[in-house]
């Protein structure tokens, strides 16, 4: 919903430290999604994810969530899928060229990034394009294997 | 600037040490010279003569020629075609791509077909929205997003594969760009996203119409904070504003365009507008040239690209230098043939 998705965007610092803290706990959980299998979850925590960062956010399910680095302001919302930033064609007012009537995704993602410690520095990183694929996938999940994944791999090891 | 090597139309000029590019517009720039480029846009027929006839007007004036992509969500030959023909005849043109109607496969494929072809340079843009051209019922892809495409390009430049991983034989030699709006939202985060720009690859940049010169004067400050100069080249944009009602309609409806009331104040003074408007053009180059980073200027004069030679004589930017351009060293090849 528009009016909560700006709202988020408000309270960008406190919906990040409450993602760090539930980052924390999936990333614990790992053991438990394993043995419960992650295809298998897939779906459920997918249809969950949806339904909260969907009422929070306007989620649109990509897969590879960002909201940490831009500010609360999901960039799926930017009618060119925009995920480094704000194109040239923001109007005037701070709204969006494509939908007049529509905040600027990223004017929003920035002022949602002031709120974020080292929010500013983050929406400063190159993303990556896309990987189509997880549309529809659970972004948690993903999260939770790929954090463990990382960390038990040693950089540089095969 | 001359170089004596230049150039067997449809042949690649020898890349220099620290260069990417076999172009001569990559050359001008790191040179060290105050590069002019302009924009074409292209025609609206499968007539190659439209593109030439086009490229003629600038002939001696500009070191590189922009072949817009769906400008403005309109459809026209695409910027692939133009190039293609362009190089043909040895101009040096600069190839945009906008993510706005074809996804990575027909992007990558592009930039390797465009390299074959003889194109040099790309600009990587986002592109305009479709709603605002002439086909608003068409598909948006946006499958990239411009910096993703810069990265892409750039990996497939320098790490000879595509996105995929699947490895090239043989890379795309290209000089990398990107566009900029100094008067843009957010402006504090502007500068920011040039570098995050520059650090996907682009080598040079192309900035939107540019009136206020306080703020671009700002921005380059910013840029320079930033410690990006040396590591990109900035080309400040700029055009002809036909009239003070002209100037209104584009600050009104074309997205991101910032003039400030003092510009139009003066056109709405003056007795020709059109000239006045010139004038204005010729005066900013002028001053954008003592401003500290800027390396060149983009004039986009749509429509009214018949006034780019006449713009950029006056103002004086070439400083007595005429860029190559097809009939260019004529006179002095026929000399010496008769020797």
């Amino acid at each position: 919903m528009y009016a909560v998705r700006l709202w988020s965007v408000r309270h960008a610092r406190g919906l990040n430290a409450f993602y760090r803290g539930f980052e924390a706990l999936l990333v614990r959980l790992h053991g438990v999604f394993r043995a419960l299998g992650y295809e298998r979850i897939e779906r459920p925590v997918a249809s969950i994810e949806k339904v909260v960062k969907g009422l929070l956010f306007d989620c649109r399910m990509c897969g590879q969530c960002v909201l940490s680095s831009t500010g609360m302001s999901c960039p799926m919302n930017c009618p060119k899928s925009l995920r480094n930033g704000p194109c040239g064609g923001v109007r005037a007012d701070g709204n969006c060229e494509v939908k007049p009537d529509m905040r600027c995704v990223w004017v929003e993602a920035y002022r949602g990034s002031e709120r974020i410690p080292g929010g500013v520095e983050s929406m400063s990183k190159v993303q990556f394009a896309v990987d189509q694929r997880c549309q529809g996938r659970s972004s948690w999940l993903r999260v939770a294997r790929e954090k463990i994944e990382t960390n038990a791999t040693p950089k540089g090891a095969p | 600037m001359r170089f004596e090597d230049e150039p067997v139309p449809g042949y690649p000029l020898p890349i220099l040490p620290g260069h990417t590019s076999p172009g001569r517009f990559e050359r001008v720039l790191r040179a060290g010279g105050f590069a002019v480029t302009t924009e074409l846009a292209p025609p609206d027929s499968a007539d190659p003569e439209d593109v030439y006839k086009r490229a003629r007007v600038f002939d001696g004036y500009v070191d590189a020629i922009n072949a817009t992509d769906g400008s403005g969500a309109n459809c026209h030959m695409s910027s692939l075609a133009v190039c293609a023909l362009l190089t043909r005849v040895g101009y040096a043109p600069i190839m945009q791509i906008s993510c706005r109607d074809k996804n990575r496969i027909a992007i990558q494929g592009d930039i390797l077909g465009g390299a074959a072809m003889g194109v040099c340079n790309l600009l990587c843009l986002t592109g305009d929205g479709v709603q605002a051209g002439d086909h608003p019922q068409a598909k948006p892809v946006f499958d990239l997003d411009c910096v993703s495409l810069l990265d892409i390009a750039r990996t497939l430049r320098d790490d000879h594969h595509f996105q995929s991983g699947r490895k090239i034989s043989f890379a795309p030699r290209v000089f990398l760009g990107a566009a900029e709006n100094p008067s843009g939202l957010p402006h504090a985060w502007r500068p920011q996203r040039l570098a995050k720009k520059v650090a996907a690859g682009a080598q040079f940049i192309q900035t939107q119409y540019c009136y206020d010169l306080p703020q671009l004067r700002g921005f380059m400050e910013q840029v320079e904070a930033l410690g990006l100069f040396g590591k990109v080249y900035i080309l400040a944009g700029v055009g002809p504003l036909r009239s003070a009602k002209t100037a209104e309609w584009m600050r009104r409806n074309v997205p991101g365009m910032h003039v400030p009331d003092a510009v139009i104040t003066r056109l709405s003074g003056a007795q020709d507008q059109a000239r006045e408007g010139r004038n204005i053009c010729i005066e900013l180059i002028q001053s954008m040239r003592e401003i500290r980073g800027v390396s060149g200027v983009h004039i986009m004069a749509y429509r009214q690209e018949e006034s780019v030679a006449e713009i950029v004589d006056k103002s004086g930017v070439l400083r007595g230098r005429s860029p190559w351009y097809p009939e260019r060293d004529a006179s002095q090849y026929s000399h010496r043939t008769a020797s």
